[in-house]
Formats: C-alpha cells, structure tokens, sequence
C-alpha cells in the first residue's frame, strides 16, 4: 500500500521530499522499525499535517470574506475565566441583603470614617534581613503604620495591648528560610483575620524601575475582581488598611488584583498623559497572596470559628473552579 | 563472672552495644550509667549496679545485684524516686548504702542532669512552639505554575491604567485634571468649516487652560523629571523662540507632544503657532494669520 512514500524515504533524509507526497490513510509511522527512517517519516508527516492545516485556514478565510457580513461571529476563545464554574456566592452589584450585611459588620466603622486606619507591623520570630527590608518598605507604602519587632512575644498577649493603643488592623508576616511567606491580618477590635500564603515577594531595589520612593501621601486603592462574597469581605478588609480620603495630589495607587484566587499587591504612581492615556511607573514592593483561611474572630489558632478555610482535596482539584 | 564478660565483650571481641568513635567508646545500654564503654560503666561485665532513668516525667532508681543474676526478669529492682530533689538524693543515697562510691556519685549526677531537663522540657511547652509544616513539593510546583499563569491571564498593567482612567471618566478626581471632557471634544471635531471668531474664542479658552494645565505641569517638577517629555519640553521652548514665523505644522507636531503633554489627541488638528506663544506673541501672530 505505501509503496510510493516508502519508496522514496528508502534513500534516507539526505534527497529532498517532492512537493506533494500524499501519505496514504491508512501509513502508520510506527510500523517501521528503522529508527532513522522513522524519524524522518514522521517528520515528513507533520510537514504534511501543518500544510494541510495552513490551507484549510486559508480555505476558511477566503469563504469568510466571501460571506462577507452573513458571516457567522468569530468564535470565542476559551479562556479560563469564560470557563470559570459559576460560583452561587457571586455577589450581584444590586443585592441588597450583602449592602446590609456590608453596612454591620466590623468594617462599618471604617467606611462609615469613624475609624481611621492605624496599623501594626510585625514578623515571627528572629527575622532575616530580607524580611525586615520588606516589613519596612511595606510601612512606607501603608500610611500610619508602624513596625515592631517581636521578641518571643505571644501574640494572644500582644493583641490586647494593641487594642488599648487603638491599632486597627495586625499584620504578622511570617518567614520561612529568610523569605517572607505567609502573611496573617488581623482586624483589631474583633476583626476577622485572614491568613494568607505570600509568593513572589520583590523588593524596591529588585523591581525595574527608575522612580523615586513613595512619599507620604495616602494612595488610591484598586480592588479588582472580588467577586464572590469571600473575595468581597477580603477585599473590604484589604481596603481598610488604607486611609479612605486618597490624596490624589500624591498620585499614587495601591492594586489587589484578584485572578483565579490569587491577589496580586502593586504599587504605582500614575500620570495622566492625555485624557485617553495614562502612563504608570512601578514604585514600592511587589508580592502575591493567596488566601488559605478567614477566621471570625481575632487570631486564635485553637479556638477560633473558621468562617472558610482552604481545603486542598476538595477546592483544588477543579481548574475552572476559584473562591475570591 | 564480670571480669570475663568483660574480657571477652567489653575489651576484646564484639558487643553490640558499644559505638566506636575516633575518640571515644559509647555504650548504647539503656541501663548505662554514664553512656560510655567502661570496665566501670559497663551494667553487664558488673554484678552490681545502679542507674537513674526516667519515664513520663517521674525518675527510678533500678539497681541489679548479684544474688537476682540467674533471674534475668527480676533483675532489675525499681524504686520510684521522690519529685522533691533533695528527698531523692536522699533516698537514692539510702538504697545505695554500702555501695560502691563511683556508682553513688554516677546516679546522683545522672538524676540532676534528668531533672533538669525535665525543668526545660516544661518550661518550653509552655512557649510558643515552632509548628513545622512539610511542603509538599508536588503541590508547591503547581502553585507556582498556576500563579504564573494567573499573573499572564491577568495584565495587570492594562487592568490598571483601564480602572484610572474610568475613575477619570468619572470625575473622581474632581478639579484637578482639566481635560476637556470627550463629547466637547467630539463637538468640535465634527465642525470643520468655524468661524474665525468662534475658533478663537475657542483657542482662547484653550489657553487659558492651557495656562492651568502649564502651570500645573511645571509645578509638579520633581516628578516629571522621570518623564522623557520633560527634555522635549525644555528643547521645544527654545525652538519656539528662535522659529517664530514659520507656519511648520510638522514642527508644531513634534512641539506639541513635548509642550503640551497633557493635552489630548484633537489638538493637533488645530494651528498651534497660536496655542503655543504666550500672551505678548498672540496678537502679533493673529494679524498675521489674518
């Protein structure tokens, strides 16, 4: 049956293959058992394959233009999020049961300005160089935040002095190996307080970028994609580490950039180059989160009353299946 | 006898307790006094011996004579030791009387040693303790790969620029950008064929916002100085002085982008010679537009 194309590979890959060798249906590259030639069959078929392909993708071209406007919509791709699997929390812009709800629960104060922002800094224990650099940086970026090194300290005991000094929000970030990666937040006066995996954490110094350091202003705030009621209680409580009058003579702008699950922080300053353009330059670290539990009350890793916890069997084996 | 258990397994031939070290020989017996190989130390080549261990926080005394050596399961005798340290030296000190000094001396060593680390233990609980957590490196990999795409799928840059300037749509910022809003824009573009008069009120309200939008940029000095369109602009007010007369759109072009870079895309439809001279220039250039 394949006597033609067999034919002509027995001289082996140094003659050139002719123009339209057409393999027969039912040729099999792995009937034969000369490896070399194998090899150079089958490389010959993929030429042929991709061909094949490029015409028919002319072919299409040619009758869609031919259609011309009765042409059937392009078909579109699918992606990820298209595919995404539809999530029953998704809060809907109009719902009113979630206004309410957003109206009493412990961020109300903030947005309601009757609190203003005050954070507290800390690391675990014994933190390397890398960890203090990003924990001081981080207090440049979060206005009205201050640094504390922790020295042995119980975090059960810190927590009501904090209060007692009128902090809002704890954050405890966690290194491992002299990187930073885990980060803890905790709303203060009887705040929920997530806990997150931190990655890719970049340094001013690492990012290129020829800008300044930020400057005191308070930044705008970006939250994008929270769209389920999770992703909007962590969004509210992302953005209540900031000050809630920006300043925009600062022109500077704090990202959570939610996408499958994964929130990435960045900090840029903006400059509006025309009303259609804007230019933006990287200034201020870099890191990802990724949310592994959110508890009720403050942080108590025995007692406390897990409102969702990160459940690798059950929530990471659906690719098309994200929680924020 | 001892001495020829000792003979044979301590010196000479094999005992699988014993742990051979460049410097030292230790003695791997649960039952060993000190934890080294010695003629002393040894509790098989010795028919009578003693040692302090300890179980579940509580310390015992077990002690083997030579009358129990033919019974290998009570051998071993065991006294539970008092918690308070000085009332069991004591009582260490009296089961052991008549015993040979080097054994007493061991045993109370040995019983200091134990409950002082049983101090630590317990005070250590109490801190904080450091929960070690295994990464797994199969599910780690996959994170990786998953926050990598994320970040591609993403494009942060552009989600961000988008969401500025919908907050600019908006009028979020208030008075501080005056940009002129897109249906004025739309407006005039689509009336080509103006008057003079109307095109010049209109280039007048132009300069004036001009005027804001030049001093606003040049005020805010420090940060355009990262911008490349701060050297057009020094460049290009210097050509303007220098080519005052020549009506060079192209020049007014590549002028405009450096002079005025916060102006939008419907500016250069218009002659700029105008826009760009200051006050004591316009009127000279009017008569000559005229």
């Amino acid at each position: 049956a394949g006597g033609g194309p067999v034919g002509s590979a027995a001289g082996d890959g140094g003659p050139p293959a002719p123009e339209r060798v057409l393999f027969p249906p039912t040729f099999s590259v792995s009937e034969i058992k000369n490896k070399q030639r194998r090899h150079f069959m089958f490389l010959r078929w993929k030429q042929q394959q991709r061909k094949e392909k490029l015409a028919a993708k002319k072919k299409r071209r040619k009758e869609r233009e031919a259609l011309g406007d009765k042409a059937p919509p392009k078909a579109i791709p699918k992606t990820i999020e298209n595919q995404r699997v539809y999530d029953e929390t998704t809060v809907d812009p109009n719902d009113e049961e979630v206004a309410f709800d957003e109206a009493t629960d412990e961020f109300a104060p903030y947005f309601n300005r009757q609190t203003v922002p005050k954070i507290l800094i800390t690391t675990s224990d014994r933190p390397r160089g890398r960890t203090v650099r990003f924990c001081e940086q981080l207090s440049t970026v979060i206005p009205n935040s201050h640094v504390f090194y922790r020295r042995g300290l119980a975090l059960k005991r810190i927590i009501p002095q904090c209060i007692a000094r009128d902090f809002t929000d704890l954050m405890v970030i966690n290194e491992d190996r002299k990187i930073p990666n885990g980060l803890v937040l905790s709303h203060l006066p009887d705040g929920p307080t997530a806990h997150f995996r931190m990655s890719s954490v970049r340094l001013r110094k690492e990012i290129k970028r020829k800008g300044k350091e930020p400057t005191e202003h308070a930044p705008e705030v970006i939250l994008n994609n929270f769209t389920t009621r999770l992703g909007h209680s962590v969004g509210r409580m992302l953005a209540s580490l900031f000050p809630h009058d920006p300043q925009f003579i600062g022109r500077q702008v704090a990202t959570f950039h939610n996408q499958r699950d994964y929130i990435f922080f960045r900090f840029h300053r903006y400059i509006f180059k025309s009303e259609k353009k804007v230019g933006i330059q990287e200034l201020g670290p870099r890191f990802t989160l990724k949310l592994r539990s959110l508890q009720k009350g403050t942080f108590d890793s025995k007692f406390g009353e897990y409102e969702w916890i990160h459940k690798r069997r059950e929530m990471d084996t659906n690719r098309r299946k994200f929680h924020l | 006898s001892p001495q020829v258990v000792w003979d044979t397994l301590g010196n000479r031939q094999f005992c699988s307790y014993k742990i051979t070290t460049k410097t030292q020989n230790f003695c791997r017996n649960e039952y060993n006094l000190t934890g080294l190989c010695n003629r002393s130390s040894c509790p098989l080549a010795n028919s009578q011996y003693a040692t302090v261990r300890e179980e579940k926080g509580r310390c015992y005394l077990y002690m083997k004579t030579i009358e129990r050596a033919a019974f290998p399961r009570r051998l071993w005798e065991r006294v539970l030791l008092s918690k308070n340290y000085e009332k069991a030296l004591e009582e260490i000190d009296e089961n052991l009387i008549y015993w040979p000094r080097f054994i007493r001396h061991k045993c109370k060593q040995r019983f200091t040693k134990i409950t002082q680390y049983l101090i630590r233990i317990r005070k250590l609980t109490l801190k904080r303790q450091r929960k070690l957590v295994p990464l797994r490196r199969k599910i780690e990999r996959r994170e990786k790969r998953r926050e990598e795409k994320a970040l591609i799928a993403a494009q942060l840059d552009n989600a961000i620029e988008k969401e500025l300037l919908e907050r600019l749509k908006q009028d979020t910022y208030g008075d501080i950008y005056n940009f002129p809003i897109h249906a004025f824009d739309k407006a005039l573009q689509q009336q080509d064929a103006e008057s003079e008069s109307e095109s010049d009120a209109e280039k007048e309200e132009e300069d004036d916002e001009d005027m804001d939008k030049r001093e606003f940029v040049e005020a805010d000095d420090s940060d355009l100085s990262d911008f490349e369109d701060m050297d057009k602009l020094e460049t290009s007010s210097e050509e303007e002085q220098e080519e005052e007369e020549e009506v060079e759109k192209k020049a007014s072009h590549s002028k405009s982008k450096g002079k005025t870079p916060l102006k939008g895309p419907a500016r250069r439809k218009r002659p700029y010679i105008e826009i760009e001279y200051e006050e004591e220039t316009e009127p000279a250039t009017k008569t000559k537009a005229a």
